[in-house]
């Protein structure tokens, strides 16, 4: 369709093209330079790099179970907390509130997503962690034993980045959850509340309507959550071990970055710590890809 | 029975915002009350003390994190926006859906890592942190967020003005850049600092970029403190007086970030009131 | 005429962003506080006294400026042999394979002492508990878990120990106090050696990380039952109860200014100065010691900067080993002092 009429339309494409070039190498930039710097790691030790639990700076042995392991499983607290209430938020201000409070509502939700993640790790080790720890101190033996909950009650640990993650969370998949519920057709809801549905119904059915571009935003924010640092590597207590209790310290792979880069004293070490980067990049490469599809359909359904 | 269900659905929804007000409102009154008891003037002024003696302040980490956020806007901007134009204006082609897939994924990598690449291509061959590869990281963050709202924008322009500005004999480009950019760009301004805004609180990308400066450096070769960084430094410190200052320095950051986005509101609103006339 | 305004608006805008970048390069020169800065990066043992004679120094000699950045020994390490600093800081000398793997020739020049202690957050004990090294080797390998342990307890007569589980807290990031802690655990128990080894990070067979000294203290001071070990001054700062440790000669030992020098009197220095003296000879010995190193090339290409350091640690070697005592550290023993002034005829 565009036809280009003089050659100052042609500098225009071009032009604009240039810049336009700069993203796409960007991203390509990211994953040769990345892939380039882990090579040592990637020879090294291949696929099982991504089985095995040891790292060990001394000997040289790494592997990256843990922080693979403490990344998602500190994400799916954080989904399990947020993506119910990030919904109720997007179902409250788009279907119940009355429409004064609907601008100050959204506005606030938007605040939590302004606050820096440094200003979350702060506010986790000097408040949320002392209370979890409290809560922690409360579990009584018998709830000791369950898997979830062994372990000393140290405060820093899975719980409270599961916490901290989920409040960062909540804002961006309310606010595109709410920009789905918006492009269900209002008809949709009137016929049903006509056919004497309750709120809930016509809610539900608006709901149903919008599923795949709300699995998207749920997804958008497991994105965000996977690759969260700061202020989860404040709280976490860093320590790499594959555990399943919620009392555990343990560890994540954007921490463990954080923490160890510009550490890492000899060159493999460096170059596993840029292997697990890689690995993140790639797969928030995915979840997120995956989310823009789910939501896009809907949006524009 | 049905309505019963109904209203608990209901009323579980506005408990969920309640919920989620409540961390805000926790974070918002630590930060003030144990921020703003630590501000004072040599805060805003002077550098950090030695390790353990008190007093002392941030103003070399506010200069750093203004310079950061200039560095980052003189590079993101052109980009954003001249990328945003090309979306917009050649929306059809593969290329465009090309950038468009880079943008948004872009725009979902983890800071940290989009620190790594800056560490790769701008610290190790420059022998040294700098305020650049800082300023630079904070950029690819940026250029995304720029990028796709401009387009979003620029579609948003009715199509009327672009087809009688063609009409009148003006070229695409004429177009693009004398009617169609101009009338959208109040939303463009305001997407552009928001999302400075939201950048001058990141601190993951600056750990091994921009790193670190005890002194006011304003010399974009050599390392920069930050805002961020140092309230990370301090927060972990056992010092009372550094952790007093790290709740400052949050308290500082926050202000900064809210009345960049309040001035971005406003100064939208009063751009949009003089291009209606 | 809104057209124009708007263009302007922009234009005006992109040019206040544009322009900075010239003043700030033009005033690099006249607003930064000195002329001649000096990037180093390393060690966080010894970040309050060097953060002290840096800001010292710079009040004596206002335009050479230091900015140390404490990010851990094996950081010092790293950058300065990606030459992305200046000097690098460590507390666990570079290795061999390290040295070789540097770009050029590099000095160890040692600047002060310090201890390393093991915190306790034991409810119930005031009086301070006696380690001896093995005891805590095998807490650290996970071998001695119940605080009242046999293996504790010999070394406490008379010491009422709870039956309550060890909750042992170590580093999460590369730390120098890790490799003294260490470098003593495997010279007192080979299983300790074959298990767990000598280095800044390593791989510990239990317990906790945290995040610096200050992350360690904090926990165990949180924590009851916890174990960790810090650097001494981050102990007495924070008034967390701290163990004597039983030295080579089977005498406990708590740490201390004399106690740690005391550890360096007998060392025989090398000439590159790399040396450990953890469980040193001699009765008053403090057995978890040790020197703490600046890191140099030997050959610089930026010759004012070399310079500068060697006036620098000329005056740390003189003039700052007298003020140390108060941030817990021990001065250097003469000797060694003598014998570094003259390595850094070596530093050009």
């Amino acid at each position: 369709m565009p036809i280009i009429k003089t050659s100052e339309d042609r500098a225009l494409r071009l032009g604009t093209g240039a810049f336009a070039v700069f993203v796409v190498l960007l991203v390509a930039g990211i994953g040769v330079v990345l892939t380039q710097q882990s090579v040592l790691s990637i020879r090294k030790f291949g696929l099982a790099f991504w089985t095995r639990s040891t790292w060990n700076p001394v000997s040289g042995e790494f592997g990256a179970l843990p922080f693979i392991w403490g990344t998602l499983y500190s994400s799916l607290i954080a989904l399990l907390i947020a993506a119910p209430i990030a919904l109720g938020i997007a179902i409250f201000i788009n279907e119940i509130s009355p429409l004064k409070l609907r601008q100050p509502l959204s506005y606030l939700t938007e605040l939590l997503a302004a606050i820096p993640s440094i200003v979350y790790g702060l506010w986790g080790i000097f408040v949320l962690v002392p209370i979890v720890r409290k809560l922690e101190l409360l579990a009584p033996e018998w709830l000791k034993k369950v898997p979830l909950f062994t372990g000393p009650p140290l405060g820093v640990g899975m719980l409270s980045a599961g916490v901290i993650l989920a409040v960062m969370v909540v804002p961006l998949t309310s606010s595109v959850a709410r920009e789905i519920l918006r492009g269900v057709p209002m008809t949709q809801r009137e016929a049903a509340l006509a056919l004497g549905a309750t709120r809930w119904e016509a809610i539900r059915i608006a709901l149903g309507y919008g599923r795949t571009g709300i699995i998207g935003a749920v997804m958008l924010g497991l994105g965000r959550a996977l690759g969260e640092t700061m202020a989860v590597t404040m709280v976490i207590g860093n320590n790499p071990q594959v555990s399943t209790s919620l009392f555990a310290p343990q560890y994540t792979m954007a921490a463990v970055i954080a923490n160890e880069f510009t550490e890492a004293a000899d060159e493999l070490y460096l170059h596993a710590l840029i292997e697990i980067g890689l690995v993140l990049f790639l797969i928030t490469i995915v979840v997120n890809a995956l989310s823009r599809i789910l939501t896009r359909r809907v949006v524009r359904a | 029975m049905r309505k019963f269900k109904s209203n608990l659905i209901v009323a579980l929804c506005g408990a969920s915002v309640l919920l989620a007000l409540v961390p805000l409102a926790m974070i918002l009154f630590y930060v003030i009350s144990r921020g703003f008891s630590a501000l004072n003037w040599a805060f805003f002024t002077q550098t950090p003390k030695p390790v353990g003696e008190a007093g002392g302040g941030m103003g070399n980490a506010i200069v750093g994190t203004l310079i950061l956020i200039v560095i980052a806007g003189v590079i993101a901007i052109p980009v954003g926006v001249l990328s945003g134009v090309h979306l917009a204006e050649f929306k059809g082609t593969r290329f465009s859906s090309m950038v468009r897939f880079a943008a948004d994924v872009l725009n979902g990598v983890p800071s940290i890592v989009i620190g790594i690449f800056a560490y790769a291509i701008i610290v190790l061959p420059l022998k040294r942190f700098s305020a650049i590869a800082g300023g630079f990281a904070l950029a690819i963050i940026v250029i995304p967020v720029v990028a796709r709202t401009t387009e979003e924008l620029l579609r948003l322009v009715p199509g009327g003005l672009k087809e009688a500005a063609l009409a009148l004999g003006a070229t695409r480009a004429k177009a693009m850049f004398s009617v169609i950019l101009p009338a959208a760009l109040p939303g463009i301004l305001t997407g552009i600092l928001v999302a400075l805004a939201r950048v001058a609180g990141e601190t993951a990308p600056l750990l091994f970029t921009a790193f670190n400066n005890r002194f006011f450096s304003t010399n974009v070769t050599q390392p920069i403190g930050s805002l961020t960084v140092q309230v990370f430094t301090y927060a972990l410190s056992p010092y009372d007086d550094w952790i007093r200052q790290a709740w400052a320095g949050a308290l500082v950051l926050v202000t900064m970030i809210l009345i960049l986005s309040i001035i971005a509101r406003v100064a939208t609103r009063r751009l949009e009131r003089m291009a209606r006339g | 005429m809104k057209k124009t305004v708007i263009t302007f608006a922009v234009l005006a805008f992109l040019a206040c962003g544009k322009s900075e970048t010239p003043v700030t390069a033009t005033n690099a020169t006249s607003s930064s506080s000195s002329a001649l800065t000096i990037n180093g990066a390393g060690a966080t043992f010894p970040n309050p006294i060097y953060s002290k004679w840096f800001s010292d120094y710079g009040k004596l000699h206002p335009h050479v400026g230091i900015n140390y950045q404490p990010i851990g020994s094996g950081g010092g390490i790293r950058q300065l042999t990606a030459k992305t600093v200046f000097f690098g800081a460590t507390d666990g000398p570079m290795s061999d394979e390290q040295l070789k793997a540097a770009p050029g020739p590099i000095v160890h020049l040692p600047t002060v002492l310090g201890g390393v202690v093991p915190i306790y957050n034991v409810p119930g004990i005031t009086a301070p508990l006696h380690f001896t090294g093995e005891t805590l080797a095998n807490i650290y390998l996970g071998t001695i878990k119940k605080w009242n342990d046999p293996g504790i307890a010999k070394g406490n007569p008379g010491v009422k120990l709870p039956d309550s589980d060890i909750a042992v807290v170590h580093r999460s990031d590369g730390s120098g106090t890790t490799y003294i802690f260490v470098d003593f655990l495997s010279k007192v128990s080979p299983a300790f050696k074959t298990r767990v080894g000598v280095a800044t990070s390593v791989s510990w067979p239990v317990g906790v990380g945290a995040k610096g000294n200050e992350g360690v203290s904090g926990l165990v001071k949180q924590t009851p039952g916890a174990i960790g070990y810090v650097e001494l001054i981050y102990a007495s700062h924070n008034n967390i109860p701290f163990g004597a440790v039983q030295n080579k000669s089977g005498k406990f030992v708590t740490a201390s200014l004399d106690s740690v020098t005391a550890a360096a009197a007998n060392a025989a220095i090398p000439d590159d100065f790399r040396v450990s003296i953890t469980n040193a000879d001699g009765d008053a010995a403090y057995p978890i010691a040790s020197f703490t190193w600046i890191l140099l090339y030997e050959n610089n290409d930026d010759h004012a900067r070399a310079q500068a350091m060697v006036e620098l640690m000329k005056w740390a070697l003189t003039a700052g080993q007298k003020q140390i005592g108060e941030l817990g550290y021990a001065p250097l023993p003469q000797a060694v002092v003598d014998k570094e002034m003259a390595a850094l005829g070596r530093i050009h």
